[in-house]
């Protein structure tokens, strides 16, 4: 996937967690935390829906790089199947 | 109509899942039922078949009116109806035998109970399910019938203010709702309890405008959510204790634990500290369970409510049952799915009813303390804040630590500053040896 894609993908597990959120315009650099309001819940199953949708597996400590849209799709690019 | 919730006056059917002659069994899922907050499904408490439905889908009513009848098998005794919430079903003939008193959980009966004409026949047996609204008979006792009492509590009505229409000056149910429906602002609002009257099906059809109703369901549960929480400061001498505790071992017990898990394994936070509760709620009955009819009632089950925000704004806090009981892993999952079947889909109608004590956990947004609103009939609540880096001494040796404030908004009728502390000491005893949490 590049890296577009794995932009649509971070939108499209977003969107399901946060729905009303979903035609916003998400700022990559800000926290999807204080962007979305999401909690402990949303974050995980946010990281769930990543998970689900590459495959890749994310490990706990990692969650920090996760915290925006563009370091989510920085970690995925990195981390999807060579 | 089963009460959701202490601050449920009516509900919509907004769908029925069975229809007469169906078989149903315990825990069966047979309506849905919208209430102010949400689409709840309504559960069965009895095995039986589907007699008739008596509340067409579409149509309001209080709390209380029996939804259907429905009839049990003849041989054997029924079991003792539990304090349930599931649809109720009338007495079949018009003399009913000795009425239950309603749920403890639920507000009480309205006055208006519509009696069916029809009498199911052999061979079933309809039995009192779950909740019979009380009978008039069970106002004529005593000056004020507990059903009375309850109701007044309930509506905000002071019983002595009221002159009684019943017999030798009693005060009836319908009096008090009349004192109720009197009062400025009190008729016609939305859920209000003045405005109890059945809604004619056409105003209440699940097809209307889903936009519309979404906004209308925010305003009705600000409403919802305002009169109990006025209820409960008006009515519940609360008190509060709070503590900071080491949240080091938990957090490393946390991180090795989920280090070896798959991400969909993983434990948060907030299922460790609810099975915490749980477990010290256990051994503190004075937190546990509820006040009603002027006393307080134990609980022998631990059913602990989990307060969920709504994005788009609002509250429910439905119950995780037996979570003493429950694995960690099982209440992690169960939180899970809870939190999202709150916000997305549907929750049962035991869930909401049945909390006895509730857990809020504000940490996420990121504040250090939570200062409780107690869920009536409940009698405590326990708030959880952020966990956050703290110098921390121990030994005489000073260092950094996670730590987390736990507060406790505990009734003061029900219990004193004592047993509060000792129940918060035994939350931070449970965090001080995570693996046996």
């Amino acid at each position: 996937m590049n890296e577009l894609d794995l932009n649509l993908v971070v939108r499209g597990v977003l969107a399901q967690i946060a729905p009303e959120a979903a035609g916003e315009e998400l700022d990559a650099e800000v926290e999807l935390v204080e962007q979305l309001d999401l909690d402990s819940m949303d974050f995980l199953n946010f990281v769930i829906g990543l998970h689900e949708a590459t495959g890749i597996d994310i490990p706990e400590r990692d969650y920090p790089q996760l915290t925006t849209l563009a370091g989510c799709v920085e970690y995925l690019r990195l981390h999807s199947t060579h | 109509m089963p009460s959701l919730g202490a601050d449920m006056d009516a509900g919509t059917v907004t769908e029925w899942l069975v229809a007469p002659g169906d078989r149903v069994r315990r825990g069966d899922i047979v309506a849905v039922v919208d209430t102010d907050k949400a689409d709840v499904d309504v559960e069965i408490f009895e095995d039986g078949v589907i007699e008739q439905i008596l509340v067409a889908a579409g149509e309001k009513v209080p709390v209380g009116t029996p939804l259907a009848l429905v009839g049990t098998e003849p041989a054997g005794a029924p079991e003792p109806a539990l304090p349930s919430v599931a649809a109720p079903a009338p007495p079949p003939a018009p003399e009913p035998g000795p009425t239950q008193e309603p749920p403890r959980v639920a507000p009480p009966a309205p006055s208006a109970v519509p009696t069916p004409s029809a009498v199911p026949t052999a061979p079933t047996v309809p039995t009192v399910a779950a909740i019979t609204p009380a009978s008039p008979a069970a106002e004529a006792p005593e000056l004020h019938s507990p059903v009375v009492r309850r109701l007044a509590r309930h509506l905000g009505v002071d019983v002595a203010t009221i002159h009684g229409s019943g017999p030798g000056g009693t005060v009836t149910r319908a009096d008090v709702e009349a004192t109720a429906r009197s009062r400025p602002g009190a008729p016609g609002e939305p859920g209000e309890p003045g405005g109890r009257e059945q809604r004619p099906a056409a105003s209440a059809t699940p097809a209307a405008a889903e936009p519309d109703r979404a906004q209308q369901r925010g305003l009705a549960m600000r409403e919802a959510i305002g009169r109990l929480m006025t209820r409960s400061k008006r009515e519940i001498p609360h008190y509060y204790l709070g503590t900071e505790v080491d949240f080091s071992r938990a957090r490393a017990w946390l991180d090795q634990a989920n280090g070896e898990r798959a991400v969909t394994e993983r434990i948060l936070p907030a299922a460790l500290l609810i099975k915490a509760v749980a477990l010290a709620a256990r051994d503190a009955p004075a937190m546990n369970g509820f006040w009603l009819d002027d006393r307080f009632e134990a609980s022998g089950a631990v059913h602990v409510g989990v307060a969920i925000s709504l994005r788009g704004g609002g509250l429910v806090a439905p119950a995780i049952h037996d979570a003493d009981r429950k694995s960690l892993d099982e209440v992690m999952r169960d939180l899970r799915d809870l939190v999202a079947r709150t916000r997305n889909g549907r929750l049962r109608s035991s869930e909401m009813s049945e909390p006895t004590i509730t857990v809020t956990n504000l940490g996420d947004q990121g504040v250090d303390t939570v200062y409780g609103v107690i869920y009536p009939p409940q009698v405590a609540l326990v708030g959880f804040g952020k966990v956050v880096e703290r110098p921390w001494a121990e030994h005489g040796m000073l260092g950094i630590r996670p730590v987390v404030s736990v507060t406790l908004a505990a009734d003061h009728r029900a219990s004193d500053g004592h047993a509060g502390a000792r129940f918060v000491a035994q939350i931070d005893r449970l965090l001080q040896a995570p693996e046996a949490v």
